[in-house]
């Protein structure tokens, strides 16, 4: 493989993979329940009946 | 959200977290273009340099759209034509029209999913012998020539009796419900073809010419980038691949909790779905590399897409490479897990259609869709003339349906409907990733033109060469005929009225009211005292002031990220 070649493989996978690794981490960090919800008007609706 | 007291609540199903929920939107959006289309797409538009326009692809327009399609979902709790019904009375039919696309993509996708479970079988034995071109073609599907395209009742067993096996699984798996067979069955596929694929990698990689495959996909053309056809390629790549804007991901997201994460979520389907197709470029192309250097020609001799590749080219390489028993497996095993789960993920849009129409059991709608639907594909497609028909179907279904309904529904929820500032409230409002002005600009702006653009381009291509040398009333009655056949059924299923047994008439699952429509006091005035009188429509979220230009949709300030 000609260097050039590589540097697009490990970029490509650097990029896509690396923004699955952020995504999946953003998400862990946010358990689920744990956003203030608001409602239409920007308000914050607490408790949320469900 | 107020809760009602003593209106009926709809009987519908619901994902247990947003794993499940993840995980099944995952398993739909990974399906057969990621393993056989975007590696040629890939290779054909500037190979490594591909990447730049791809990931802008993903970000302005691929994220944006599937975060449209959860908060149209996740907002309204219901399938498409009830959640567009209920977002607005004058956009059902752009439910509808999703729906009647996946009643075309769910025939015609079986018969894929029935021939990969074939192969599957074959690779054991190789059963295709030492020409699988011609095997594919004179034996296996037993084709006739593409110019002689028809419609025939010669059917095919080696086709037909797998194609029933697929369908008795899909419905019995739909039959079990959300949780129990949506999101299981995503639970136990995804993984197992993650697992599957990277050990499809790791022995494509120790294939003889496996490096110059990768040469070929990932040396960086930089002049491509000056070329609009090959952003415009994807484009297309990111929206087909991410199932949006045909009812999927909207059905999926109304079965979430209301306090759903969206756009989080969101992300990790989006990045999730593009990972698996770096993957699949790199395993299906270094296999090419084996195959080139086999023959002794370049790779772009070998090199190509879709079903060519998947039934003719893998065959090949199976019978030529090292371990080619165990490539045959992992390569047609990942082919039947990927396409099940997007298979199930399509007729689900249907069903949840049919039982928000009709307010009936879950068992009883997925017979009344799964049957029909069943025989129709038994009747068209394992026969002789099958794969013409499913040819033209597919390209004029995605490039004549999914486009143009995607388009219709961007343009009228932006300039129509002034839906976004609303819809964009709605993601922010349980969600970490906050959206802002930028996703209406990317949603309403950028996405439309690219839209457009794709479909101007595949009219002008249809209509000066024709379709894949077909013969045109062929082509007129199956591809144009069809496509536009599905915005008539569309508009005739809106005027269908839904009766009291309906989950119109009925507030959500949980109790809760549903959300009021997007009214505007000027247009709508009528439709304002019709939703306040409506006892399952939540009276706070109706519109609160007159309208005045800069507070009319006036949006909650929130950490604006995109």
């Amino acid at each position: 493989m000609s260097t050039e070649a590589i540097i697009m493989m490990v970029a490509a996978i650097v990029i896509v993979w690396g923004g699955l690794a952020y995504s999946v981490a953003f998400l862990l960090r946010n358990p689920e329940g744990s956003v203030v919800l608001l409602d239409d008007h920007g308000r914050p609706i607490e408790p949320f009946s469900t | 959200m107020a809760a009602a007291s003593s209106t009926q609540r709809a009987n519908r199903g619901a994902f247990s977290g947003r794993t499940a929920f993840i995980l099944a939107a995952i398993g739909s959006a990974v399906g057969l273009g990621n393993i056989w289309r975007f590696p040629y797409i890939a290779y054909s538009n500037g190979g490594g340099a591909f990447i730049l326009p791809y990931v802008v692809a993903l970000l302005t327009a691929g994220i944006p759209l599937l975060f449209l399609d959860y908060a149209i979902g996740h907002r309204y709790r219901a399938s498409a034509p009830l959640s567009f019904r209920r977002l607005h009375r004058l956009t059902e039919p752009i439910g509808w029209w999703q729906v009647m696309i996946c009643v075309i993509i769910g025939i015609y996708y079986a018969v894929i999913l029935a021939w990969a479970a074939q192969y599957f079988i074959f690779s054991f034995t190789k059963a295709w012998g030492d020409d699988p071109g011609a095997f594919f073609i004179g034996e296996f599907t037993q084709s006739i020539e593409a110019a002689q395209a028809t419609v025939g009742l010669d059917f095919v067993p080696a086709v037909l009796i797998p194609l029933i096996i697929v369908w008795v699984a899909t419905v019995g798996v739909l039959a079990l419900g959300v949780q129990r067979g949506i999101a299981r069955t995503s639970l136990i596929f995804m993984p197992l073809l993650v697992v599957m694929f990277v050990a499809l990698v790791a022995i494509g990689l120790t294939l003889p010419g496996a490096a110059q495959g990768l040469d070929a996909l990932f040396t960086p053309d930089w002049s491509a980038l000056t070329n609009s056809s090959v952003w415009v390629a994807a484009y297309g790549q990111i929206f087909f691949s991410l199932s949006v804007a045909f009812g999927i991901m909207l059905t999926y997201s109304s079965y979430l909790k209301k306090d759903a994460d969206l756009t989080g979520s969101g992300l990790v389907v989006g990045f999730a779905n593009s990972s698996f197709e770096i993957l699949a470029g790199i395993g299906v192309f270094a296999a090419l590399g084996f195959m080139a250097q086999a023959a002794g020609v370049p790779v772009d001799e070998v090199a190509g897409s879709g079903i060519g590749l998947a039934f003719i080219a893998f065959p090949t390489i199976i019978n030529q490479a090292p371990l080619g028993t165990v490539i045959g497996v992992l390569f047609f095993g990942s082919l039947v897990f990927a396409a099940f789960t997007s298979m199930i993920s399509i007729i689900e849009v249907i069903i949840s259609a049919v039982q928000d129409k009709l307010g009936l059991g879950r068992i009883t709608s997925v017979l009344v869709v799964g049957i029909p639907m069943a025989l129709a594909s038994l009747l068209l497609f394992p026969t002789t003339t099958g794969l013409n028909l499913l040819d033209v179907m597919d390209a004029f279904v995605n490039n004549f349906g999914i486009v143009a309904a995607a388009l219709v529904a961007a343009v009228t929820l932006t300039a129509g409907f002034a839906a976004l500032p609303t819809l964009r409230n709605h993601l922010n409002r349980s969600s970490s990733f906050k959206v802002g002005r930028v996703w209406q600009l990317l949603v309403g702006g950028i996405a439309p033109v690219i839209l457009g653009y794709i479909l101007i381009g595949q009219f002008q291509e249809v209509l000066l060469n024709g379709y894949g040398g077909m013969p045109q009333g062929f082509v007129n009655a199956f591809g144009w005929g069809m496509a536009g056949g599905l915005v008539v059924i569309a508009l005739i299923m809106t005027l269908i009225p839904w009766s009291a047994r309906s989950n119109a008439a009925k507030v959500d699952s949980d109790g809760d009211l549903i959300p009021s429509p997007i009214l505007d006091r000027l247009v709508d005035a009528g439709r304002i005292e019709a939703a306040k009188q409506d006892p399952v429509v939540d009276d706070a979220t109706l519109p609160l002031e007159p309208p005045r230009p800069a507070a009319r949709h006036a949006a909650h300030t929130t950490t604006e990220e995109f």
